[in-house]
This record gives structure tokens, sequence and C-alpha cells, in this order.
């Protein structure tokens, strides 16, 4: 049995914040960074549940400003 | 050695020919009168067929200009032309091209204003088109042709003016000069440029980036002002290079002259014979022809009307080129202006009587 | 199995597009806009276009698109950008041309502009950004703005008797003979952007061809002009402007699957 596992980076300086990509994981892998806030001022999101990620590009692919960069691989159980 | 052909026809239609003569790539224009046979006689003669040259009627004035716009910035040879109503329509475009410098070339035959008007000539543009008849500080290059022979020169000139500086130029012509047939000689044919040809003379141009260089964005836009203003100087000081080196003015007998007739375009043709007259009478007249308006002739005036007696300006207007020329001389002798308004075309007579009322029998 | 064992480039499977530089975009965290100018330098890039395609950007919250994608560009003003996109094309044919606009560029001031070079079939694509409000000046009303929706000029909500019916104007596109593909997409959910994408990149291969004039609107949000969270105004635009701008392809003469 093979499954996907996933991790993303986030490119916290140009994250604004928007929880866009919060609601598209199915996996609830990202949230809201407790109380810090990028150079811009801006609020940031980290993947708080890294090892749930499969990488299924939701969370890049709803990023209005290109933020998260999605990588997959495949692991033998 | 190829012989000249000499042609009759129209200033109208002769802007035509020499635009496709001179390598246009584009022609975008909206009929008004009393300038339709210039898109009229580009669409008869099918140059898209011959050198590729586009001719599109767009849907309004405002379309037109902003195509110029877009064929400008893209680096290309592309001009419309209009007439004082349709002009007045064009100014947002003038303006964002001269703020973005884009080499656009515009004609403005003239007729009577303000508003609707009437489709009689006129030279009641001279403000419009000197003053920036956009908002901003700004300039274009004002060509003001006297005879359909220079119709047919000034569309190379202002394309190679406008190219030269970056900057929208016009021919700024009338219902006169638009609709009367003289004799021309046509230029040569000038192939259009290629696209090697186009990205060296405009490397600036947006027309598809290759990966060599970084990208093109053509805009008048700046939010900062610090920037904006480093902007505009480096616009004014092309401004001042242009009326450094850009005068063109023409002057007739006014080296014995006591008094000189100042006038541009078909008020100059109809004051040659002004002068005719005036001279058969004894008084020694002389006659100064502007042909750039913008950059304005200052320093000749300056320099004519010294030892001069008077001037009239003779303008078919209610004063425009005049202020100029009161600016120029500076209270240093007197500037009357002569003028018809709302379409007459005044006669030779009425400018030689109101040249003696106003300057000799004072 | 360790993060650092899955972050390897073989790994790779989703980045922002090269196109897009990384100039940080001044749109407000979760706005339409950057979506849609993530898909265009997508698409631009797997057509293999980026060489020769030329942007008309618009006034608008999207004046300044020409920051961020490494194309050539023209900024048009307000509501011209479709004759500027015609001059161009026109002058360079094989050159792609796409204008992007907003709801006020495209359906008020520039309203002829875009019923013209649509009617002409211009071998363009236009990229309509409806998000019923004017974002850039601070939030008044649009021509899409739905009834009872409030804005700054409609503080009381939008009311026909004053300010008429919101505008449709991309039924109107799809009656025009000179259109050969007109849609209307959203980029709220992960399929919905994939059908956006589609939506765009036919449109771009439409106007390559030469098949004529392509109209794609993206019914989007503004999230500082309606005062809602960006989540919660995917919700609101859902709810609300969905069945007034119905999704879907109005009209597709193009063949291309």
């Amino acid at each position: 049995m093979s499954k996907m596992r996933g991790a993303i980076v986030i490119n916290v300086e140009r994250c604004k914040g928007c929880m866009l990509c919060t609601v598209s994981c199915p996996r609830n892998v990202i949230a809201l960074a407790e109380r810090k806030v990028n150079t811009h001022g801006y609020p940031y999101v980290e993947a708080i549940r890294p090892d749930e990620c499969t990488g299924c590009m939701n969370c890049g692919i709803v990023c209005p400003d290109g933020c998260i960069t999605v990588y997959r691989k495949k692991v033998e159980d | 050695m190829e012989s000249q052909e000499v042609k009759l026809m129209k200033g109208n239609e002769a802007i035509a020919h020499a635009a496709i003569r001179c390598g246009a790539d584009a022609f975008f224009g909206y009929p008004i009168t009393p300038q339709s046979e210039i898109i009229e006689t580009l669409a008869a003669l099918k140059p898209w067929e011959t050198t590729g040259m586009v001719v599109l009627q767009a849907e309004s004035e405002v379309a037109s200009i902003n195509m110029v716009y877009g064929g400008a910035g893209s680096g290309k040879r592309v001009l419309t032309t209009s007439s004082s109503p349709g002009i007045a329509l064009m100014q947002e475009g003038i303006s964002y091209m001269a703020g973005a410098e884009l080499p656009g070339v515009f004609v403005n035959v003239q007729r009577g204003g303000p508003g609707l008007g009437t489709i009689q000539p006129s030279q009641g543009d001279y403000f419009q088109a000197t003053r920036g008849g956009g908002n901003g500080d700004y300039q274009v290059i004002v060509l003001a042709p006297a005879s359909v022979q220079e119709m047919a020169d000034f569309v190379d000139l202002a394309f190679t003016l406008a190219f030269r500086y970056r900057n929208p130029a016009m021919i700024l012509s009338d219902g006169v000069i638009g609709q009367m047939m003289e004799k021309v000689v046509l230029p040569p044919m000038k192939p259009r440029r290629t696209e090697e040809e186009i990205s060296k003379e405009c490397p600036w141009a947006a027309m598809g980036r290759p990966k060599s260089r970084k990208p093109n964005i053509i805009t008048s836009l700046e939010l900062s002002s610090e920037v904006m203003e480093k902007r505009n100087i480096l616009l004014q000081e092309k401004y001042a290079e242009i009326e450094a080196k850009e005068v063109r003015c023409e002057m007739h007998q006014c080296e014995d002259a006591d008094y000189v007739i100042v006038a541009f375009g078909s008020a100059a043709r109809i004051a040659e014979k002004s002068v005719e007259l005036l001279r058969e009478e004894g008084i020694k007249v002389g006659l100064f022809r502007p042909i750039t308006l913008w950059p304005f002739p200052s320093k000749e005036i300056v320099e004519l009307s010294k030892g001069k007696k008077g001037i009239l300006v003779a303008e078919i207007n209610a004063g425009q080129m005049v202020q100029d020329v009161r600016l120029a001389v500076n209270g240093t002798l007197p500037v009357e202006h002569f003028g018809r308004l709302g379409g007459i075309v005044p006669d030779p007579s009425e400018i030689m009587e109101a040249l003696k009322s106003k300057l000799v029998n004072k | 199995m360790t993060q650092n064992d899955i972050i390897a480039p073989e790994n790779l499977v989703y980045s922002k597009p090269e196109l897009m530089n990384d100039t940080t975009m001044h749109y407000c965290p979760g706005c339409s806009h950057g979506e849609v100018h993530k898909l265009i330098a997508e698409i631009i890039e797997e057509m293999g276009m980026a060489e020769k395609t030329v942007g008309v950007s618009p006034v608008g919250c999207a004046v300044f698109a020409y920051r961020y994608l490494d194309i050539d560009w023209e900024e048009a003003a307000h509501g011209r950008a479709p004759a500027v996109a015609t001059a161009i094309k026109r002058c360079w044919p094989d050159r792609l041309v796409f204008s992007y606009q907003g709801d006020g560029d495209l359906a008020c001031i520039g309203t002829a502009e875009t019923i013209h070079a649509l009617n002409r079939g211009e071998h363009i694509a236009i990229i309509f950004i409806n998000n019923a409000i004017y974002g850039m000046t601070g939030g008044q009303m649009a021509p899409t703005t739905l009834i009872g929706q409030k804005t700054s000029t409609c503080p009381y909500g939008r009311d026909p008797e004053i300010h008429g019916y919101p505008l449709n104007i991309t039924e109107i596109a799809a009656h025009l003979q000179g259109t050969c593909y007109v849609s209307r997409q959203s980029v709220d959910t992960v399929a919905s952007i994939m059908k956006a994408k589609k939506a765009i990149r036919k449109a771009f291969e439409a106007s390559m061809q030469g098949l004529g004039s392509s109209l794609v609107e993206i019914v989007s949000t503004c999230n500082s002009g309606w005062k809602l969270s960006p989540v919660k105004s995917n919700e609101w635009m859902r709810e609300n402007m969905f069945n007034v701008y119905e999704k879907g392809d109005l009209k597709d003469t193009t063949n291309i699957k």
C-alpha cells in the first residue's frame, strides 16, 4: 500500500493572512499563526499539522498571492 | 531619374496619400465634416493590400485616439484625423500620450465653434492645440500647413518629429486647406518598417518581451510625487530641446517692410494677397508665417519686429495666436488682431483694411 | 519521513508561476485579482507565449497589474482598453493581446469600447473582473452592483427607481456576432479556479486562432468594499451574485476542447 505525503512551504513575507487556504485544506493542516505578523504587518499562516498534508495542492491553487509551494511524494507503507 | 508626378487633389486627399507613402502602419478614425475624405480616400486606396497598412473606422473619436495610443505604444506609426469637436473628444488620449511619451500623429481640420459649431472653416483651435487641451503640463508639436503640398509633406515630418522626441505631434489644418484643390507632388513611397527596425528605433515599445530585456511598460501613472516631479521635469527638458531645435517659419517681403502681418494656415494664404494689395497702395508690408505653432517662433518674431512700426495678427478666430505674438514682443511695438468668426473666411481686402485702420491710420 | 525528505525539487507539484514576479502585490488580502493574475501567468507560460504577449491594464485596482506579470504592458485610460488592444493586435497580428478590466472600466465608462471591439470580432481576449463595486476609489456603486447592495454612493442600498438595474453586459456580449467565446466563471473554490483557467485559456487560444473576440467574466469578491472577510466574501458572492450573474459558457463557437 502506498499513500501520498505532502509538504508545503509558505512565503511568510508574501502572505497576507486572508485565510482562503485554511478553508480549502481538506485536512486542516493550515492555520493562522498565533500572535505573529510579518514585516508588512500582516498576520500569516503556517502548517500546524504538517504530517496530515497529502500534497493535494488546494492551498497553493487558491492562494491569490502564490505564497504556497507544494511538494508531494509517494510513500510505500 | 524618376520624374515627379504632379497631381491635382484636395488637402484631405493629400493627407491620405502621404500617410500611405510615408510608411504609416495604421489609421484609426471617425467621420466628421470637413475631413471625412481622409478616411474615405484611405478606404478606397486599400493600402492593406499593398503596404499592409491597417485602416479602421473606429466607433468614436475617443476610441480613435486610444487606438493611436495603443499602436504608438507598440512602436508603430499610427495616425488619426478629425475636426474640432472630435479633437475635443481626443484630449484625454492626447494627454495620456504626452504623459506616456508616445509618438502618435493626429490631424485637426478645423471648423467653426464652440460646441457643435459649424462645418465651415476656422482657426479657433489654436489654444486647444498649443495650450494643451488635456490635463497636465505638456505640449504637442504643432505643424500648420498652408497648402495642399504642405498637407502632403507634413505627414512624414510629423512622424519624424514625433518619433525623434517620443511625443505626440499634430497637423493643425482647417476646412479651407482640407477642401481646396491644388497641384501637389506626392512624397516617394517609403516602405513600412520591419519588426527589427521597430525594435531598434523603439527599444521602449510594448511589443512582446524577449527574454533579453526587462518588460516594457507604457504608462502615464506615477503615484509617488517625487518620482512624478522628476518625470515632469524630464518632459519640460524635452520641450525646451524641441523649442531650441524645431522652430519652423517663413517670411515674405519683410526686409523693407514697415508693418508685418503674422498669420498661419489658410489665413496666411489670404494675407499673402493682402500684402500685394497693400504694397500697391504704397504701404510696405511683409508676411511672417509660423509653420510650427508649437514651438512658437518667438525669437524670430522679436528679431523681425526690430525697426517695424506694428504687427497685425490675422487669424480666423477671436484672438488666440495674437497672445503669443504680444508675449514675444513684450510691448515693444503695437500688435493688433483681425479675425472673422463662426466659419466666415475673410477676404484679402478685409485684412488690408484692418491693417490700415488699426495700425497705419491710427 | 520528515518534511525535509518531501521538500525536494523532484517532488515539486505546485508553485507560483515564474511569469508572476516576486513583487508584493498591492491587492487586499484575499482579493480575486491575485488569483486571476496567477492563472493568466500560468496560461501564458503553458502556451509558450511569454515573449509574444502584450497585456492592456485598466484603471482600477488592477492598474498596477503591469508590476506583477513580466510581459510587456500598456496602461489604458479608463474604459479604453479594448480600443488600445484593438490597435496592438491589428498592428501585431501574431501577438497574444488581452485586456484585463474591472466592472467600472468595462461596463460603465468603457461600454462603447467594449461592445464595439467585441462586435468587430477583434482577435483579442477581454478578462472582466466583476465584483459589483468600485474598489480602487473606495467602494462606490458600479453598474453591476446588486439591488439592495449598499455602497458608498448608494448607502441605503441600490434602488432601481433611482439607480437603475444591474447591467448584464456579458449577456449582451453573447449576442454580438463578432464574439466567438463568452463565458462567466469564478475563482472561489479549487473546482471553479480550474474551470476559470480553462475558460481563459480557451479565450487566449481563440484569439490566436483568429476566431473572433472573447470575453471571460470572473465574478469576484471585494472584501474591502463589501466590508467582509475574504472567506465571508466568497460566501456572500455565492449566495447573492451567482443567481444574478450565472456561471457557464454563454457562447462558444470555437470548437476548441
